[in-house]
């Protein structure tokens, strides 16, 4: 598999980035997950060339992209960038700014199928429209377009969806994952939200303080107890699952044996759907409370048992389909309840949202 | 000559002017686009200095830049030896060459500055994600920043040409007062007061005051739709 490595360096006044040596496997969704000012965007930046005072080596494959102070142009990277509010040409049309893609792609590149490409993305009854006389959501749409008709060998993604309200970043989530699944074409994505991440991410690079501080797969990520991703919300579970036909007013998610109730009944077109539970929403029983207004009960294995701060623990827990599942009670119920690593008891899990 | 108001007005100085500011808006907009363009786009703190050098015509008494112009357009000076190298005949001083070269200078804030401030208004952006679509630097600046930089050029041009028109003390320590060659209306209009020919100098001094009038409002309606900054 082709890989992205390097290492750059890039001085911005006080803020320095060194990124230290890295290689990322250009498959699937790759996040660049830090804080503000941890230099996910700089470093992003500094791979697509943008910036010309970065030092340092980068090969994008066999490809030299930078040595030492000499880089190559980022016209000639093959880079496709969505920027965090769109940055289409403002004197231009929705579509004289797709063309501008399309025109200055090398002879040697086959033009991608422009109409297949409007269409998926959503805007192709908007091509004759001003720019400016879009909403957000539609301008990130036409930014998705641009950089996919430049045939890019990698797509940069630079917090696309913070400027979006809910609801256009829920769509836009959806959109995301079927351009990754549709073009295989590898992404780089920015973003400080976990949620994201989780929805999106097959692996996360953690940044601090203008440096690479880890990279690891999502799954790594989520199984430890320590990762920047529970900063916020604390320790938050993903479980996949397959969407069955609506009962009762809930949407099944099949997992194994079990089943997991959710009252989003937004129609779902995927086979695996992730969901999300925070650890918090997660209590435990040691039998199957019947009568309980929670509706997912599940039957589970604990694995460890993790000491926290504010006389909390953390459980870590095996589902019957062998998913692990986060809970976070106080100590003083661990104790009462007796709970130790191999006791059998029930996940009672309070809120599942699918991941988005 | 022409009559305006049965007033003997002669034409040659008005022509000269005009062709004067033409060809000093033209050489002006070639050069200063591209020093603009690099001024706009600096970083470096010696900005600051490159920023004053543009201004100084702005708060120089036209006299001294006309003054030291003329030293340094000496027929045996330097400059003028060095263009006779490249097969230039003639004299920078008390010709219309020289006068084009000379409002070149005194005109170059109005032409920088608006370029400047249209440049530094084109966000980085776009041409971050022109490069990321392959366009090249020469294609990005004319794709990119050209068109969005319309008025600025529109502005910079008027104000140019407009300003060339007004100079007279450039033109005099510079030209001089030759008749179809360096005598530019305000220099005419000036001669007509010495000679107390006061009907000549209001008519002149009128076309003066509406053709200002014009541009500036000409101006200023195009800034009120784009905010350049000017002077």
């Amino acid at each position: 598999m082709t890989t992205l490595r390097g290492n750059l360096n890039l001085k911005l006044g006080n803020f320095e980035l060194n990124s230290g040596a890295f290689e990322l496997p250009l498959e699937g969704v790759t996040v660049l997950f830090g804080r503000s000012g941890s230099g996910k965007s700089t470093l992003l930046r500094a791979i697509s060339g943008l910036d010309k005072h970065t030092e340092g080596e980068l090969y994008f494959g066999d490809v030299c992209w930078q040595n030492g102070k000499t880089a190559l142009a980022t016209q000639k990277r093959h880079i496709g960038f969505v920027f965090q509010d769109a940055a289409l040409f403002p004197h231009m049309s929705v579509r004289q700014n797709l063309m501008y893609s399309v025109k200055r792609l090398p002879k040697s590149v086959e033009p991608a199928d422009f109409d297949e490409i409007v269409t998926r993305v959503g805007i192709a009854d908007k091509l004759d429209r001003g720019v400016n006389f879009l909403s957000g959501g539609e301008k990130q749409r036409v930014a998705i377009a641009r950089a996919l008709l430049t045939r890019p060998d990698i797509l940069c993604m630079d917090e696309p969806l913070s400027a979006l309200d809910w609801r256009s970043k829920a769509e836009m989530l959806t959109l995301i994952e079927d351009i990754v699944a549709a073009y295989q074409v590898p992404v780089l994505y920015i973003t400080h939200a976990p949620a994201e991440v989780e929805r999106l991410a097959n692996q996360i690079v953690f940044m601090k303080d203008g440096a690479i501080e880890r990279i690891e797969t999502l799954q790594e990520s989520l199984s430890r107890v320590d990762s920047p991703l529970f900063d916020d919300e604390g320790a938050v579970s993903v479980l996949q699952g397959t969407p069955q036909a609506i009962e009762q007013g809930l949407r099944p998610i099949q997992m194994g044996q079990n089943t997991l109730w959710l009252s989003d009944l937004n129609e779902l077109k995927k086979d695996t759907v992730r969901v999300r539970v925070l650890a918090k929403d997660v209590s435990l029983a040691l039998s199957d409370p019947e009568q309980l207004s929670i509706i997912n009960h599940l039957p589970a294995e604990i694995l460890k048992i993790v000491p926290e701060d504010n006389h909390r623990v953390l459980v870590r827990l095996q589902l019957q389909d062998g998913q692990k599942l986060f809970a976070e009670i106080t100590e003083h119920s661990a104790q009462r309840l007796q709970l130790e690593v191999g006791t059998k008891l029930f996940a009672l899990i309070k809120s599942v949202v699918l991941a988005e | 000559m022409i009559e305006i108001f049965g007033v003997e007005v002669s034409l040659d100085p008005i022509w000269l002017t005009l062709e004067v500011a033409a060809w000093t808006t033209f050489i002006l907009l070639l050069l200063g686009t591209p020093l603009a363009w690099w001024m706009a786009r600096m970083q470096h703190s010696s900005k600051i200095v490159l920023e004053a050098l543009v201004a100084l015509p702005l708060v120089l008494p036209p006299t001294v830049l006309g003054f030291y112009l003329l030293i340094i357009f000496n027929p045996n000076g330097y400059v003028t030896e060095f263009l006779r190298f490249f097969g230039f005949e003639g004299q920078l001083t008390f010709s219309k060459t020289g006068l084009i070269v000379g409002s070149v200078f005194y005109s170059l804030p109005f032409a920088v500055q608006p370029l400047m401030h249209a440049f530094e208004a084109v966000p980085q952006k776009l041409l971050d994600a022109a490069a990321t679509m392959r366009a090249n630097v020469l294609d990005r600046f004319f794709t990119i920043v050209l068109p969005l930089s319309q008025r600025g050029f529109l502005v910079a041009a008027t104000l140019t040409f407009a300003h060339t028109v007004g100079e007279f003390g450039v033109v005099l320590m510079l030209g001089g007062n030759i008749p179809g060659e360096t005598r530019m209306v305000s220099i005419d209009i000036f001669d007509h007061v010495e000679s107390l020919e006061y009907d000549q100098a209001h008519v002149l001094s009128a076309m003066m005051l509406i053709f200002s009038l014009i541009v500036l409002m000409l101006v200023y309606g195009i800034n009120r739709r784009f905010g350049v900054k000017v002077g």
